[in-house]
């Protein structure tokens, strides 16, 4: 009985020593987008370890849904609750938040050693007017994802799709075979603004982006633009998507994938998770059954078919967020724990050697495509800022509901780019 | 008498002589200045809420709205009259307004009519009309966004109710939300079923406020129901339907988690309200110039409405 008391109360001092302890620990809040179990729990255990090395840090994790942080994250950034390290996919966004000051400066840090063991191309992406606020941790490539058994089954060879011509009659094909060729989620609009812009890359190449950004010429009127649109417009034109594509959002055509019902999906390397996670069974399509192609390249374009279009994604760092922050980041970059992502095919690191440990082999092809592209195009919803950039995926969606003519929606960009250039 | 009406209490004698003798007797602080300083106090907090946060935000929109302004910083670029222009010119803008009115007009033409219908039958005394009230003002309670949830899920084309109903008698199934030409009307549809009820619960308190005597007069001298209904009722409700139709129209003119939930203001743009437009375009793309100028349209609209409506229909209410 003695004994028993005198343990609850050694137990009462230890919680209140405790609780003493958890009231001096630096509080750093790390906001992201992540939804599929295994790389939240990936994460969780790296948290974990800093935690282990750094028992005067509380590193704590907020979840926000994809669409709902790009809502809240003006509002948020400017408020007393912002988060101290958060989700980015760089581009105009970032540069947007670096003009306004809510963002702080690390380049110290980074050119303290920390830069070097980062892919110099993708810590490009990062610098800005000479300052960096954050780095990256991943790239991701888009491209054709597959179903071989539906391909084996009407009798597709993957490797002859290399043209955009290729990839009309393909669809044709796989349509008189009473395949759904293609699913994409129209609701969300971004999985279709793929289509447009990589139709750019491959016929315009960097040139006709960087005259476009430049305001040079006819802009994003210019002909590779109009171009784009009409070669969409031609593959609209055979009705190519599941029924219903235009109130289906990501994730759910991503099951739809998954689930064995349509032939193609036009999506970044990280359908090969979410095709699993959202499908019926939750196991999607196996290594197997996966396959994937590179968009395909048009004939007379002017860009290189190594081309790619993606993202270069990872965390900025808000001002007046503790120092422990970007020791945060540090760890959490460092080679050791890349490389277990790598292992593990949570991404593509762009941590330098951690790519080799990559298992996945679709993770680990996209990796060298990016390595072997002179151009690695952002998506243009984030490279272009939030507002052009939505442009971009509306007239997008328009042209797949075959509102806009080529025309018009290259007009619509143009505009919208303008207005906010002037 | 004055002086009664003032200070609010009923003319009494006695109190009117000693408030003169009060007055009369007063120095700096007078009764007189009491007064007004009870007035001021009780409206500084008012004064300074409403101008907190109803003045000041009103001409901060204005004043955002004449500048090209992602939210950060400053404001630096000023544009004028941009904003408005290309709100005018916007395709989807002016989708967005059309089916405004449209969620409007089927407020007044459909869900306040059946509203009113259900009202008559619900109000009296029958077996089971507590329990169909209850049924019916369910749907209201229940949270827009879980609303917009279900209603997607009943519309959904392959694995949704109206999907089964369709399979049942082997048609293939329309996909309502993802239809361009009938997506609205299937927003419409829930927003009938969503906010029937409400209407309804006020015009049976209505009803219920509407002297028995009334209806009974009318009953013995030979009016029918539906006569009784429609000459009498309906008639004294008036007061009532014209309240609950400006609570309808100001209510579809700021509609919007449900049709978020259940559309998000597609396909393709094709469902938005104004001010799911509003955030669309404003605020999920950073361009709080834009969608001040679009809040600031809005709220003419809804200041011309509602000072319009009271003044013409509602001014002896």
């Amino acid at each position: 009985m003695h004994s028993t008391l005198s343990g609850l109360i050694a137990a009462g001092i230890t919680a209140a020593m405790a609780t003493a302890a958890v009231a001096q620990q630096t509080v750093v809040t790390w906001m992201h987008l992540e939804s599929d179990p295994p790389v939240v729990a990936w994460m969780e255990g790296v948290e974990a370890a800093f935690e282990a090395r750094n028992p005067d840090v509380d590193v704590q994790m907020q979840y926000v849904a994809n669409e709902a942080f790009k809502a809240r994250l003006t509002t948020m950034l400017q408020s007393d609750e912002r988060p101290d390290v958060f989700y980015t996919w760089a581009g105009g966004v970032m540069r947007a938040q670096a003009d306004a000051g809510v963002l702080q400066d690390i380049s110290a840090t980074v050119q303290d050693g920390w830069g070097e063991t980062i892919s110099a191309g993708a810590l490009s992406a990062y610098d800005y007017n000479g300052a960096v606020h954050g780095v990256p941790w991943e790239v991701n490539q888009v491209g054709f994802w597959y179903n071989k058994g539906i391909f084996a089954e009407v009798g597709i060879d993957p490797e002859s799709i290399r043209t955009w011509d290729d990839l009309l009659a393909t669809v044709r094909t796989l349509h008189d075979a009473g395949v759904t060729p293609i699913t994409t989620g129209g609701a969300d609009k971004w999985p279709l603004h793929f289509y447009w812009t990589h139709l750019a890359i491959r016929i315009g190449g960097r040139e006709a982006f960087q005259a476009a950004i430049n305001s040079q010429g006819d802009g994003f009127a210019a002909d590779p633009f109009i171009q784009a649109g009409e070669r969409f417009a031609e593959l609209i034109a055979l009705d190519p998507f599941q029924d219903g594509f235009l109130g289906m959002t990501f994730p759910e055509s991503a099951g739809y994938f998954g689930d064995g019902n349509a032939a193609m999906q036009l999506q970044g390397s990280w359908n090969y998770l979410t095709q699993r996670t959202n499908s019926v069974s939750g196991a999607g399509l196996s290594d197997d059954q996966l396959g994937w192609f590179p968009f395909p390249v048009v004939d007379g374009g002017a860009g290189a078919p190594t081309d790619t279009l993606g993202g270069i994604n990872g965390w900025l760092v808000t001002d007046g967020a503790p120092p422990e922050t970007v020791a945060f980041l540090r760890f959490l970059t460092n080679l050791d724990n890349q490389t277990e992502a790598a292992r593990l095919g949570v991404h593509i690191p762009v941590t330098i050697g951690a790519a080799e440990a990559l298992e996945n082999p679709f993770f680990r092809l996209h990796a060298e495509n990016i390595a072997r592209s002179d151009y690695h195009q952002i998506f243009y919803d984030q490279d272009l800022g939030p507002s052009v950039g939505r442009v971009v995926n509306d007239v997008s969606t328009d042209l797949a509901a075959g509102l806009l003519t080529p025309q018009e929606a290259a007009r619509q960009v143009q505009e919208a780019w303008e207005f906010e250039t002037m | 008498m004055v002086d009664t009406a003032d200070s609010g209490t009923p003319a009494r004698p006695g109190l009117l002589a000693s408030w003169h003798r009060t007055w009369r007797r007063a120095n700096q602080r007078s009764a007189f200045g009491e007064r007004y300083t009870t007035a001021i106090v009780f409206l500084i907090p008012t004064v300074t809420l409403f101008t907190l946060f109803v003045i000041l935000p009103m001409g901060e929109a204005a004043l955002y709205s004449v500048y090209r302004w992602n939210g950060y910083g400053e404001l630096s670029t000023f544009v004028g009259t941009r904003n408005y222009a290309f709100l005018l010119n916007n395709g989807a803008f002016r989708s967005a307004l059309i089916n405004t009115g449209l969620i409007i007009l089927v407020s007044l033409a459909i869900q306040l009519p059946l509203a009113l219908w259900m009202a008559l039958i619900l109000a009296e005394r029958i077996r089971g009309a507590v329990l169909f009230r209850a049924i019916f003002f369910l749907p209201y309670i229940l949270a827009e966004v879980a609303t917009g949830l279900i209603w997607k899920f009943v519309y959904d084309g392959r694995y949704g109710l109206v999907a089964g109903l369709y399979g049942w008698f082997g048609a293939e199934p329309p996909f309502l939300l993802a239809d361009r030409e009938l997506a609205i009307y299937a927003v419409m549809i829930v927003v009938v079923w969503k906010y029937f009820g409400f209407h309804m619960m006020i015009y049976i308190a209505g009803l219920q406020a509407i002297s028995h005597e009334v209806v009974e007069a009318a009953r013995i001298d030979g009016a029918s129901w539906w006569q009784t209904a429609w000459r009498i009722k309906v008639p004294l409700l008036a007061p009532v339907i014209r309240l609950s139709v400006f609570f309808s129209v100001l209510g579809a003119l700021q509609l919007f988690d449900l049709v978020w939930a259940l559309t998000r203001g597609g396909p393709a743009n094709a469902t938005h309200t104004v001010v799911t437009y509003l955030y669309n375009f404003g605020i999920t793309r950073m361009s709080i110039g834009f969608g001040s100028a679009v809040g600031v349209v809005l709220f003419i609209i809804c200041v011309v409405f509602a000072f319009g409506y009271r003044r013409s229909l509602m001014r002896h209410d």
